[in-house]
């Protein structure tokens, strides 16, 4: 079904709320990994106030859709989504990366309600992911799993033998994501270990590939329906074409901001960036919404 | 017999280690649809063939890919599966540690990881195949419990005790044929619980997998020879270690001689010493196993002579052994 013009607002209104919140997350803990954070919070909204079955009063009911965050750094977006859900106190959020913290940087799956697996070391995600819908076929289960990539962790190798053995298995139940935000802690990853062209490398493992622009709700939501409706026996890899620090204009498409710390000032300049550029996705949706 | 095994001595002496554990699958997987297989291009070579053909939607061989096999299995475990993997020791600790280290031990998942061609066991394929190195590696991430059972038989009450118990696990089995140490599986075996197989006051030696029946014979030997009386313990659960065990071999017979088909460094005979310098008491020690060097390629009894870790390298190391004191004395002149 198309996205209407109001839930398209609605989303867009949600990945702002949590773009602030993971901001200020940031400013509580001092630092974080907003570059990529913000690179990924589109979809991650997406999936969770859209598409996803989840039970917010049962965070580990066993039917539930599951979501990996192979890229686990990214904890510093994905703790203020699974607090502003209600899976875990907000006020959680202003002990982030402390000591004593219930959270740090890479989120406990055994601490943390919602997380549905312990990521952090790069290349894991997605076999994780992929036993995770296998496990839906043999206990004869219909919960869909999703699983977000980032793609300098396409460096590792152990994704590919993922890839293959998604593409053996036919695992259809699981629908993956690269969040391609084209920067990596030592610089582009075209500089560092070059990716392109990385759609083809997914394809040749024999996964249904499209790229769209990571960073546009409604683009999102047309791939995900489109992963949905897949009848093939290939599994869906969305490429999300996405901007490093998405929404903060000084951060946006630099790799040093893989990782970085916000004093006052920043913090403050950050917030209006977000807001200015809010408004800007909002008024597309206005012209481009029905 | 407990636990349902069916099979008699005869079948432990037909059976190797690894086709017992295969049978234990199948029996686990016709009680429990939850129970999944794993391996990664070694479904003969870890005897888990039987399962596949009797539970081919249970079974996944995911090729030569074994950090991907720990990261799926660590994915079913979540979601409700127990799941066995298998392949060889080396690469079921090295190859895929970091993937058992967070997928499987930091998630805390109820997975089982059988480890087979464990020590020196697959003797010619070399140290690429050897896994001297794997117990100082696996012991060491929390959350795993580790064993290395002595015999086929000892190896069905691992795998039980495996699946009843929640949690991943480290079994780390050889492969081929094991001498039968036990005839049956109704010993009192229980995890972190050491079994005497062998009783004596002059000296304990604390064993582990296919040195268990190694001991145990030099212990008959050195009785009937030199009227030692040699304990041997089982020490089949490596983590967590029966504490007790030790420390009262320590108070009983101040020797002690640990045996193990893996590295000195990191393995059983470390973990004994941990157990005996916390403890605060001392005695005549001395460890036998892979002397931090590569194996030698042979046949695995030809590995064990030459690293001095079957019965005749026992006895000679209970007979040196017997001639140190522990000393209790003030000068350490002769230690130094």
């Amino acid at each position: 079904m198309p996205l209407s013009k109001t839930e398209w607002l609605a989303l867009e209104k949600k990945a702002h709320e949590l773009r602030m919140l993971t901001l200020d997350t940031t400013h509580w803990a001092g630092s974080g990994h907003i570059g990529g954070g913000m690179s990924a919070l589109d979809v991650m909204t997406v999936l969770y106030h859209k598409y996803m079955k989840i039970d917010l009063k049962n965070p580990k009911w066993e039917d539930r859709d599951r979501f990996i965050l192979s890229k686990g750094h990214v904890g510093i977006a994905y703790a203020p989504l699974l607090c502003d859900l209600g899976y875990n106190d907000k006020e959680m959020l202003k002990t982030f990366n402390l000591s004593n913290s219930m959270m740090g940087m890479h989120l406990d799956s055994n601490k943390i309600a919602g997380v549905d697996a312990s990521t952090g070391s790069l290349g894991h995600g997605l076999s994780i992911a992929v036993g995770t819908a296998l496990a839906a076929r043999v206990l004869g289960k219909d919960y869909k799993t999703y699983v977000l990539l980032g793609d300098g962790e396409c460096d590792e190798g152990s994704n590919w033998e993922a890839a293959m053995s998604a593409a053996h298995y036919k695992v259809t139940n699981m629908i993956s994501f690269v969040d391609r935000n084209k920067c990596m802690i030592d610089g582009k990853t075209e500089d560092v270990m070059r990716l392109e062209p990385l759609a083809d490398k997914w394809e040749s493992f024999g996964f249904i590939v499209k790229t769209i622009d990571g960073n546009n709700i409604k683009e999102i939501c047309e791939a995900i329906d489109f992963a949905l409706a897949n009848e093939t026996d290939k599994p869906v890899m969305i490429i999300l074409d996405t901007v490093k620090g998405c929404g903060i204009d000084f951060m946006e498409g630099d790799y040093t901001w893989h990782y970085g710390s916000l004093d006052d000032e920043k913090y403050e300049k950050a917030k209006i960036a977000l807001q200015e550029s809010y408004e800007k996705r909002i008024a597309r949706v206005e012209k481009e919404g029905k | 017999m407990a636990g349902g095994l069916t099979y008699t001595a005869i079948d432990s002496t037909s059976l190797s280690t690894a086709e017992i554990y295969g049978q234990a699958l199948v029996e686990l997987g016709e009680k429990h649809p939850e129970v999944v297989a794993l391996t990664a291009d070694l479904a003969k070579s870890t005897k888990i063939g039987d399962f596949m053909k009797k539970f081919p939607d249970r079974f996944f061989n995911v090729g030569i890919a074994e950090q991907n096999m720990f990261g799926i299995a660590a994915g079913m475990a979540r979601a409700g599966l127990v799941p066995f993997l298998s392949t060889f020791s080396q690469f079921a600790s090295f190859r895929s540690a970091d993937q058992l280290h967070t997928d499987l031990c930091y998630q805390n998942v109820n997975a089982k990881v059988i480890a087979t061609h464990s020590g020196t066991s697959f003797g010619q394929a070399g140290s690429t195949h050897h896994a001297i190195c794997d117990l100082a590696l696996v012991r060491s991430i929390p959350n795993l419990t580790v064993i290395c059972p002595a015999d086929g038989v000892e190896t069905y009450n691992a795998v039980m005790a495996a699946y009843n118990t929640p949690g991943p696990f480290y079994i780390r089995i050889n492969r081929g044929f094991d001498r039968v140490l036990y005839k049956d599986t109704n010993y009192g075996f229980e995890l972190g619980k050491a079994v005497t197989v062998h009783e004596g006051s002059d000296i304990t030696i604390i064993a582990t997998g296919s040195c268990v029946f190694q001991a145990w014979e030099a212990a008959q030997f050195l009785d009937t020879n030199d009227g030692l009386k040699v304990r041997v313990l089982d020490m089949h659960t490596i983590k967590p270690i029966d504490k007790e065990a030790i420390v009262k071999a320590v108070m009983d017979t101040r020797r002690i001689i640990t045996v193990e088909d893996h590295n000195v460094i990191g393995g059983l005979g470390s973990a004994v010493a941990e157990v005996m310098a916390e403890a605060g008491k001392g005695c005549a020690f001395k460890k036998l196993g892979h002397q931090d060097c590569f194996a030698p390629i042979g046949l695995h009894e030809d590995i064990m002579n030459a690293v001095g870790i079957d019965s005749n390298g026992i006895i000679s190391a209970v007979r040196e052994t017997m001639k140190m004191d522990f000393e209790e004395d003030d000068n350490w002149d002769d230690e130094v």
